[in-house]
């Protein structure tokens, strides 16, 4: 699984994590907020996403291949206009619920405005880097390191689950439907082995150095407060725009 | 099932979120107890665990194909609080490095994929596995528990969402639709579930955590052929009761803070359900002139206290089925 | 003596029983190879030096304290061990946080901490990769940063645990080089034989739990029929050269 994380040296990959963390949480708050009717203040969110992408260098077609995410619930909101009750209209020949249609339009455009940012956040900023804003922004030690350790082993486990993978196919097995699952659950209890004792070793690997049960903090980055007045920019002008539309 | 931004109103959002920090608040607390020093390096290899076994789809019928939500399995795996933490990175790391859920939706998400299915699955484990102690009941226990905390988690779901959903879909369909499809997913869990669990027993008997009852005692031969019997560490059954308090606490507040929430914002549903009169129509037909029919004041309630009320009665009546169950297998 | 054991047993919680009494010492300055088929229990033993693994019966003892809870802090100061798979000891997300991990819980901070990083690094030659994240290393790299983070806490023992499985031959003869230009005592579990030649003057063999030859590397090489026994072999075309004094 690959991160989303794009090296660059734009000014908002130089932004302090936590500001910037803190920013598109706020600005996914107030677009969730914003009435559904206010059309153009959707499209103004847009265009304020758009002009952080340029300022990020990040390419407008690595986002919009990223937003396939949520592809899931785009076809489920596609769906809401069929099977939502109320009052219905003719829409070429078609008979809609004009409620279904204004809650598809809501969850499309909430959901979309709110992928775009988180993308451009996990783009422009290191996963460590992320971390350690969070770490910054109080979140409880122990589950920065819990992310931590996920984040160092993930790519490790996967790799794991790769070459059973490989192993299960060399010997001419395809999962069809639901009785292949116990040969699924095997490598699946298999992975959990070999992940609970890589965690058993790494934890041997460090009482070995010295671990006590806290891991040494070391680095202290705090963010100037230009670099939060930068940030702010973000939220404040979602918050403009919801207040003046 | 990552909810992404704008499934719900801001309000229910941010009241499941509140939910969600309360309980992983607790389950850090509790997770040490489970874990002891090595909760960080543990509960983050279990959470890169999750992370990759969310990955494995198994197919369902023709077409579809369900993947596996990891929580019941957990908590039976690595304990329950260590799960809720597990689960829940796992749901940040997905929302904030990958972008898949919302940031906003986070709180939902983790009510939905880290404390109901591993506080539901855990609950029903341990019923089952206190029924009959040994390796048969564990894989049985298994494979019930997280069968029903996958339809459970869909209903918390659907009740979230009739109550601060966006769109304007029959409460009878989206409870209907949840349920039926998450019946059909919670078969393919509990499979997975119980295999797994059944397989990691045949190999590291003490990694499984629901199953630390099976330990026995250790025999120990020196080089002059002398044994030492060490006592195996065996620990009564802890108490459901903390652990069932727990779940009723945060049921409640769930429900007061979400229904106080939603009553402020006629979105969606009740909306609809109102300029088209199907409140009156369909919902109301049963408990007419009852005071909490519609979740709302009807009867001079606030709506905070009426969704309070509903938990405590469907607490009720499940702690009543289930009382007569644990009787019935007791005897 | 730095490493003193005594009558060593052990068994798993599973119930499998590793070590059935096991006695060994090394002398400061000694470089040993502790050999041994699969499953003889060479990483049970190591496990035990420093207090990963409490003995069922017996005692370990490190430069004369014994490895007790109350001691673990000292204990694992003074023995540094390397494990087999370099991604299980670095678990930090940099290679400079890594080597500082064990340092800094001995209590280094600032520049005495970063000084220590960058030397212990030096001394491998890994300095040029102080800010990278251990998986963009090679294998062999990582096994040298493995052994950066153990020398960054100035340890008296050294214990390697396979140090040159999964190694290609360069960076073998690399991780060899290191070894011997480093002024600490070594134990170094192993099944590479010529590896144990060429390292270590003295051997043991571990077997079944219990330790089955102790004795110069060469004396023991060179007896087949006891190597055989063990299910240690030579690689193909490989001889040792006879010990002197037996012609």
């Amino acid at each position: 699984m690959k991160g989303l994380y794009r090296p660059g040296d734009s000014p908002i990959h130089r932004l302090a994590p936590q500001c910037k963390l803190v920013a598109v949480v706020l600005f996914a708050v107030v677009v969730v907020a914003t009435p559904r009717e206010r059309f153009w203040a959707f499209f103004l969110y847009a265009l304020t996403l758009a002009a952080v992408t340029l300022l990020a260098r990040v390419p407008v077609g690595y986002v919009l291949k990223r937003l396939a995410v949520e592809l899931p619930f785009v076809v489920f909101a596609l769906a809401i206009p069929f099977i939502g009750v109320g009052e219905r209209i003719d829409v070429m020949g078609v008979s809609l619920s004009v409620a279904g249609l204004w809650a598809a339009w809501n969850i499309l455009a909430k959901a979309t405005l709110g992928v775009a940012a988180s993308i451009l956040l996990a783009a422009t900023t290191e996963p460590r880097a992320l971390l350690l804003g969070a770490q910054r922004l109080r979140v409880p030690q122990l589950l920065i390191q819990i992310a931590t350790f996920m984040l160092r082993y993930l790519e490790v486990i996967l790799d794991e689950m790769r070459r059973m993978k490989v192993a299960r196919e060399s010997r001419g097995f395809t999962p069809r439907d639901l009785r292949q699952a116990p040969v699924l659950a095997k490598s699946a209890g298999a992975l959990f082995i070999r992940s609970y004792e890589r965690g058993e070793r790494v934890h041997l690997a460090m009482l070995s150095r010295g671990y006590t049960g806290t891991m040494p903090t070391l680095r202290d980055d705090r963010a100037p407060k230009a670099q939060w007045a930068m940030a702010a920019v973000l939220p404040v002008v979602a918050s403009a725009v919801l207040f003046v539309s | 099932m990552h909810v992404p931004d704008g499934f719900f109103t801001a309000p229910v959002a941010i009241g499941a979120g509140v939910v969600a920090a309360a309980a992983v608040a607790v389950s850090l607390k509790r997770a040490k107890s489970e874990l002891d020093d090595r909760t960080a390096p543990m509960a983050g290899l279990v959470a890169a665990f999750i992370f990759a076994v969310q990955m494995l789809n198994f197919p369902i019928a023709a077409g579809t194909s369900g993947h596996l939500l990891g929580g019941a399995l957990a908590a039976i795996l690595v304990g329950p609080y260590t799960a809720v933490l597990c689960v829940s990175v796992v749901l940040a790391v997905q929302g904030f490095f990958f972008a898949d859920g919302g940031l906003t939706a986070l709180g939902i998400n983790i009510v939905l994929m880290a404390i109901i299915p591993s506080a539901i699955g855990w609950g029903i484990f341990q019923l089952v596995t206190r029924v009959a102690r040994n390796r048969a009941s564990v894989i049985a226990g298994s494979f019930v528990a997280a069968l029903i905390s996958v339809p459970i988690a869909a209903l918390t779901f659907a009740v979230l969402f009739v109550l601060g959903g966006t769109a304007p879909i029959e409460t009878g369909a989206v409870f209907a639709a949840m349920g039926g499809v998450h019946v059909l997913v919670g078969i393919g869990e509990g499979l997975i579930t119980a295999v797994t669990v059944s397989s990691v027993l045949a190999v590291r008997p003490d990694l499984v955590y629901g199953a630390r009852f099976l330990t026995k005692p250790l025999v120990l031969k020196t080089a002059t052929g002398e044994q030492v019997v060490e006592p195996a560490r065996q620990e009564a059954p802890k108490p459901l009761r903390p652990f069932l308090v727990g779940s009723v606490a945060v049921a409640l507040v769930l429900a007061g803070i979400v229904s106080f929430f939603a009553s402020s914002s006629p979105d969606g549903l009740e909306r609809v359900a109102e300029d088209e009169g199907f409140l009156g129509a369909a919902t109301d037909h049963a408990f007419g002139g009852f005071a909490l029919a519609d979740y709302g004041d009807v009867g001079g309630i606030p709506v905070g206290i009426a969704g309070v009320i509903g938990v405590v009665i469907t607490l009720l009546v499940g702690g009543a089925i289930l009382w007569s169950v644990r009787q019935k297998t007791a005897a | 003596m730095t490493l003193d054991v005594r009558d060593l047993a052990y068994a798993y919680p599973d119930g499998t029983q590793a070590l059935f009494g096991v006695t060994l010492s090394i002398a400061r300055g000694e470089r040993v190879a502790l050999l041994g088929p699969n499953g003889a229990g060479k990483t049970t033993l190591v496990m035990h030096l420093n207090g990963i693994l409490t003995p069922g019966h017996g005692e370990v003892r490190v430069a004369g304290l014994p490895v007790t809870k109350e001691n673990l802090k000292e204990v694992r100061r003074r023995v540094g061990l390397i494990f087999q798979d370099p991604d299980d000891q670095l678990f930090m997300p940099t290679v400079r946080e890594d080597v500082a991990f064990g340092p800094a819980n001995m209590g280094l901070r600032g520049d005495d901490l970063d000084r220590a990083v960058v030397t212990a690094l030096e001394k491998v030659g890994m300095a040029d990769a102080i800010d990278r994240p251990p998986h963009h290393l090679s294998f062999g790299q990582r096994r040298r940063v493995a052994v950066a983070t153990v020398l960054a806490m100035d340890p008296e023992i050294l214990v390697l645990d396979e140090p040159s499985s999964n190694l290609d031959p360069a960076s073998r003869r690399e991780l060899a080089e290191i070894l011997k230009s480093l002024d600490v005592t070594v134990l170094m579990v192993t099944h590479d034989l010529p590896y144990a030649m060429e390292l270590c003057e003295r051997s043991v063999i571990l077997s079944g739990g219990v330790i089955a030859a102790d004795g110069p590397t060469r004396e023991i090489l060179a007896d087949g029929d006891l190597l055989a026994e063990h299910r240690l072999e030579l690689p193909y075309g490989f001889a040792v050269p006879s010990p002197p004094g037996r012609g």
